[in-house]
């Protein structure tokens, strides 16, 4: 029961011109999607909107039949969506355990939180070696291991992604997108996944759209658009 | 050395209720990004409240409970009211609004009371206990340093051990990834302000009966005295905060003694420029943090 639909979807920054311009996409429950695009093309735009921290100027967002358009990042947080954005997304100022409890705090109460704390560091073992360590000594893949399962700690019904394996080893990257894969698998949760890594994020996705300066110019299955080297070189560039 | 003796366990009973006005800015700052300049206004409004209370019912206590609570009450309202309207972006449209508070809140509490000192009398008796004869700590300064050590632990423990402190911290460092947690950031500004001006009114509170009594600047020399001692901590560190208060506390204890009252502010002054000198954050700032 966790549709996401996007109807006719206008978003902008200040008063220049919209990002995105009446975007409609419908995302199916347990689906996993590969949000393709170059720089520019509005990924990060439409997972701000869906997480709220960018309004949308018109049109309306549907989860599991909620309306969400109205509602506050906070609040649409409590009703299931997840975001993992770009970078920044840990607190540094924080322990890596801290972080975690932080994610886990609304969804898991007494003894069940730190059962969720101890599925996340099993998950994810070199976290629970760096447990009680502050957030801005970590590395960049262990920053980024720390939002992703700050993220899944919730339990969300929609994970939105932004671009999880920039700036990081193949390794590295490889062992995000399996996790990912795997917990998506074995949970039903639906993914949203920006990235510029069009290979990795096709592997583990099921479908992938390609987003052009706002608007949907391709949305096929994964497996079709990086097996068709027509699609690929008329999409994605290569 | 009786004077010496003497000098440092005074300076420290003054020097925790300097460390606790200090964190309450130090709250205030972390919560909000605001230096609020209205904070000894503020509790001094609270200390009024809770003489008052202790006036009309003879309890002390009731008067501790009135003080604290007015103190929040009035953070809440300063939040919610005139701060949400000004842009939060940066600090100074927040600091002119507080500066325009003490005007407000001194101009109406001299409207309402007059400016007179009014004595305020100490619970506990103030003169002080000798330790093997030499004088140390008063009955009252055991009190007011016991109170300010049980209000800092508490502290130490909201902030650092509940759920409420880690929103606190995590709304005062990354509100925007704070709220994409589902932290509802804003209320964590206004709690922050409620526990910080609770915090300074108590400070007020323990202060006033060891000076000229109460009016409504009677709080002023603290504020001044723990901003400087904020400073040197550094704004974003309660232990800095701490450990600075009971530092400068001393110093201008000592330097009472040994040189001169009026020596005592410049003394503090020229700590306060050595340390900015040194260590511009302040001594107890949080490091660079790792980059890549």
């Amino acid at each position: 029961m966790s549709e996401l639909i996007l109807e006719r979807l206008v978003v902008g920054y200040g008063d220049g011109a919209p990002v995105l311009d009446g975007l409609d996409l419908t995302v199916a429950d347990g689906a996993v999607v590969a949000l393709l695009g170059a720089n520019g093309a509005g990924k990060t735009t439409l997972l701000r909107a869906l997480a709220g921290l960018t309004p949308a100027r018109s049109g309306r967002i549907l989860l599991g039949g909620t309306d969400l358009t109205g509602l506050a990042p906070e609040d649409r947080v409590r009703r299931g969506l997840a975001l993992v954005p770009e970078g920044r997304g840990v607190v540094v100022e924080l322990t890596v355990e801290e972080n975690l409890r932080l994610g886990a705090l609304w969804r898991h109460r007494g003894a069940a939180r730190q059962r969720a704390l101890d599925e996340a560091f099993e998950l994810f073992e070199p976290l629970a070696r760096r447990r009680h360590a502050a957030g801005h000594t970590l590395s960049g893949g262990e920053r980024r291991m720390l939002a992703l399962a700050r993220a899944l700690i919730a339990g969300p019904d929609v994970l939105l992604l932004d671009e999880p394996s920039l700036g990081l080893a193949p390794l590295v990257t490889a062992h995000l997108l399996g996790v990912l894969h795997e917990t998506a698998a074995r949970t039903g949760t639906t993914v949203l996944l920006a990235e510029q890594n069009v290979t990795g994020a096709l592997s583990v996705a099921d479908r992938g759209v390609v987003l052009n300066l706002g608007e949907v110019v391709a949305d096929r299955p994964a497996a079709e658009l990086s097996g068709d080297p027509r699609l690929r070189h008329a999409y994605l560039g290569f | 050395m009786d004077t010496l003796v003497f000098l440092v366990a005074a300076g420290l009973a003054r020097g925790s209720v300097l460390a606790l006005f200090a964190i309450s800015l130090v709250i205030v700052w972390r919560a909000a990004r605001v230096v609020n300049f209205a904070q000894a206004a503020m509790a001094v409004v609270g200390v009024y409240a809770g003489f008052a209370l202790t006036a009309a019912t003879g309890s002390y206590w009731l008067g501790v409970a009135g003080a604290v609570l007015t103190g929040a009450l009035l953070g809440v309202l300063a939040e919610r009211g005139p701060l949400r309207l000004v842009p939060r972006d940066n600090p100074l449209p927040g600091m002119i609004v507080a500066i325009g508070l003490v005007m407000v809140l001194q101009a109406g509490l001299a409207i309402a009371f007059g400016a007179a000192h009014r004595p305020v009398p100490a619970p506990f008796p103030q003169r002080p206990l000798s330790l093997g004869g030499v004088p140390v700590l008063s009955p009252y300064d055991l009190f007011t340093l016991a109170t300010a050590a049980v209000v800092m632990a508490g502290l130490a423990w909201m902030f650092g051990r509940t759920s409420l402190g880690l929103q606190l911290r995590a709304a005062a460092f990354a509100p925007e990834t704070s709220r994409l947690l589902g932290v509802r950031v804003g209320r964590m500004v206004t709690i922050g302000w409620a526990v910080s001006v609770a915090v300074a009114a108590l400070a007020g509170l323990l202060l006033v009966p060891t000076e000229l009594g109460l009016s409504p600047h009677a709080a002023d020399i603290l504020f001044v005295q723990a901003f400087a001692v904020a400073v040197i901590g550094g704004l974003d560190s309660p232990p800095g905060a701490l450990l600075a208060g009971l530092g400068v506390g001393i110093l201008t204890s000592l330097v009472t003694g040994y040189v001169t009252a009026a020596a005592a502010p410049l003394a503090v002054l020229g700590l306060l420029t050595a340390v900015l000198l040194v260590r511009p954050a302040g001594l107890f700032a949080a490091r660079e943090a790792r980059t890549a």
